[in-house]
């Protein structure tokens, strides 16, 4: 079934008399279940185009259909609503609350929950919640430990646990390793892997190449085009970054 | 929802949000405080006057010029008995006029005695005064006019003298003659002079003259000073004129010969120190105010500082489903939340203020519930008010751009 599809996107930003496109009539789809690397250069338009499936933004023109709904018409209150119940967002600076403890800065996304049953949580069901997501990242020991009080890997992987917390049907990562060592990078891969495993459809923004071959598939920009979309061979072994 | 995502922010920061609260706290205790001053001094006033009975007028005798030297007010007897008679019974305006003749001396009970005022007074002085009994009973006719030798005391006399026990019946001596006490007096207070109006021993007009400073005496039925009290709602300004003139006429002064006597409508001058005090509560409660002011804009110095610096915190939120009036009423509840409790906190050391003032500066002050209710109300305001444009700026963010703040 297809997730996401894009129809002739078109992103241009005006900066003083030129005109600069950050994406340049991309048409693609991503089934459910994929694990899908974006790649390519810096300025090449992979960004903007997390940026827009994540519905963090508007493309200029084309279209944008998101789970069977057409998300270019928006308006910001709907998009915001729409993040929150569909997409899982990971930084690369993890960007949790700081002073805030893990089970706190997880169940975040539950208070803004509005439709379905995620919005008729109580405090505690919330914390429920958020504690099951905490145990499955393996972090469950970890509950009231702030972000200063866990290593990088750890604090990533609140990160996650917060994505996955409102149930999503697509976890989008953004540099997902691009602050960690690459031992706790291939911690953090493996736990995408294996959620992907379990039917999670994942997307992975980065510009390395050992973290895109931990996906089955990888889209190349450059320019603000798609130049390049192509299955990958199928990894034999996690932890391959070595 | 929105509460307590505010008190956590709050909690988080506590020094920050510690110190954005003093100036709200200062703001709100400067006003309490200052308002209690303000009305405090006017309470004094107030009572003053109400001490002082009201629509009252009194004469004095005047100076009395001995070979180019002018003596001040009361050296010349030129007032009489009579002139008060003459007053009440010619002007309609005054309800009664009290003659009465003042000095001081030694008062004895027992083995105590205390120098105090002694007033030779008529029944008419304690209408004019306002003064009520609290025990004991006023002169009667046969003792104003046979000199009885009874006295009506004050009660810090009464305190000095008799301690607790009851004054009522006992016989003092005032300088040295034995007079009875049939009266005790309420508490009258300071006079607007600061004098102690109930160091007081009043015994009858007559008995004052003929037995007390007769020694001293002039002119027959010469009295140091009238009391007059107008009617309720006469015109003191014609009855003072009127007042004037009967003196005038009486005394035989014509022309441009000057009064040899002074006529002081105290009355109007509580009144006009009543409009001073009040102007000058007025002023202290909006100094005060600018101080609450201030610190209203210190929040919003703190919530503009909190915007930027929360800005990823914003960006994260938005990207996980916060929408922008979530964010406007987060940082708008926080503000709330700071000016709400640090006005609480503000009343609670502006109670504390109070207190000091009153038991160190030995101030006059009076803690009323509406400059509390006022300081509280005006602390939320300032919250709302200062912490729109902030919480504002954070909900106009856009996602991607407050995610890639750095």
């Amino acid at each position: 079934m297809t997730l996401i599809k894009t129809h002739h996107l078109v992103k241009t930003y005006g900066v003083g008399e030129q005109i600069v496109h950050a994406l340049d009539d991309v048409s693609l789809t991503i089934e459910q279940g994929e694990f899908v690397a974006i790649v390519g250069a810096s300025g090449s338009g992979k960004s903007t185009f997390m940026n827009m499936i994540g519905c963090l933004d508007q493309p200029s023109s084309g279209s944008y259909d998101l789970g069977g709904e057409d998300v270019a018409n928006m308006s910001s209150d709907e998009l915001a609503d729409l993040r929150n119940r569909r997409i899982g967002f990971i930084f690369q600076q993890f960007n949790l609350l700081a002073r805030t403890s893990a089970i706190e800065n997880v169940a975040l996304p539950l208070l803004y929950a509005r439709v379905g049953p995620l919005a008729e949580l109580s405090k505690e069901q919330r914390y429920e919640h958020a504690k099951q997501r905490l145990e499955q990242v393996g972090l469950g020991e970890r509950l009231l430990n702030t972000p200063a009080q866990l290593s990088g890997g750890q604090q990533q992987r609140v990160a996650i646990a917060r994505a996955l917390v409102n149930d999503p049907d697509l976890i989008l990562a953004d540099e997902p390793t691009g602050a960690l060592d690459s031992k706790t990078s291939a911690e953090v891969m493996a736990l995408l892997t294996q959620l992907n495993q379990q039917g999670m459809t994942v997307v992975v923004v980065t510009h390395e190449s050992d973290v895109a071959a931990y996906a089955s598939r990888t889209i190349t920009f450059k320019d603000g085009k798609v130049i390049d979309d192509s299955p990958n061979k199928k990894v034999s072994s996690l932890g391959g970054l070595s | 929802m929105n509460l307590s995502i505010a008190l956590q922010a709050l909690k988080v920061n506590k020094l920050r949000s510690g110190l954005t609260m003093l100036g709200i706290i200062i703001g709100v205790a400067a006003v309490i405080v200052m308002i209690a001053v303000g009305s405090g001094a006017q309470a004094r006033v107030k009572e003053q006057i109400a001490g002082l009975g009201s629509n009252l007028m009194i004469l004095w005798a005047g100076s009395v010029t001995t070979a180019g030297v002018r003596g001040g007010t009361g050296t010349a007897q030129t007032l009489v008995e009579e002139d008060a008679w003459a007053v009440m019974r010619e002007i309609s305006e005054i309800q009664v006029a009290a003659p009465t003749q003042r000095g001081s001396g030694q008062i004895v009970w027992g083995n105590s005695n205390w120098l105090a005022a002694i007033v030779g007074a008529t029944p008419e002085y304690f209408e004019a005064r306002d003064w009520a009994l609290i025990s004991g009973r006023l002169f009667e006719a046969g003792e104003m006019s046979g000199a009885g030798k009874v006295a009506i005391i004050g009660q810090t006399v009464a305190r000095e003298l008799f301690g607790d026990s009851d004054p009522v019946d006992q016989i003092i001596r005032v300088r040295g003659v034995p007079f009875t006490v049939i009266g005790l007096l309420e508490r009258k207070g300071q006079s607007m002079m600061g004098q102690d109006q109930d160091d007081i021993v009043i015994i009858p007009l007559t008995t004052a003259r003929n037995k007390i400073f007769g020694a001293l005496q002039g002119r027959i039925g010469r009295v140091s000073s009238i009391f007059i009290k107008s009617k309720d709602g006469a015109d003191m300004k014609e009855a003072e004129e009127k007042v004037r003139e009967l003196l005038r006429q009486r005394h035989r002064l014509t022309g441009n010969t000057p009064d040899d006597f002074s006529l002081r409508n105290l009355t109007e001058i509580l009144q006009a120190q009543e409009a001073a005090s009040k102007v000058m509560a007025i002023l202290l409660a909006a100094v005060a105010s600018v101080s609450l002011l201030v610190g209203g804009i210190g929040i919003m110095n703190i919530m503009l500082v909190s915007v930027t610096e929360r800005t990823r915190e914003i960006g994260l939120r938005l990207a996980v489903g916060a929408r922008g009036k979530d964010i406007l009423s987060q940082f708008l509840v926080e503000a709330i939340t700071l000016s709400t409790i640090g006005g609480v906190l503000g009343i609670l050391l502006g109670g504390l203020g109070t207190w000091l003032v009153a038991e160190l500066a030995e101030w006059p002050v009076q803690l009323s519930v509406l400059s509390v209710i006022l300081a509280v109300g005006f602390s939320a305001v300032i919250g709302i008010f200062f912490g729109y444009y902030p919480a504002r700026k954070a909900a106009s963010m856009q996602p991607i751009q407050a995610l890639r703040y750095e």
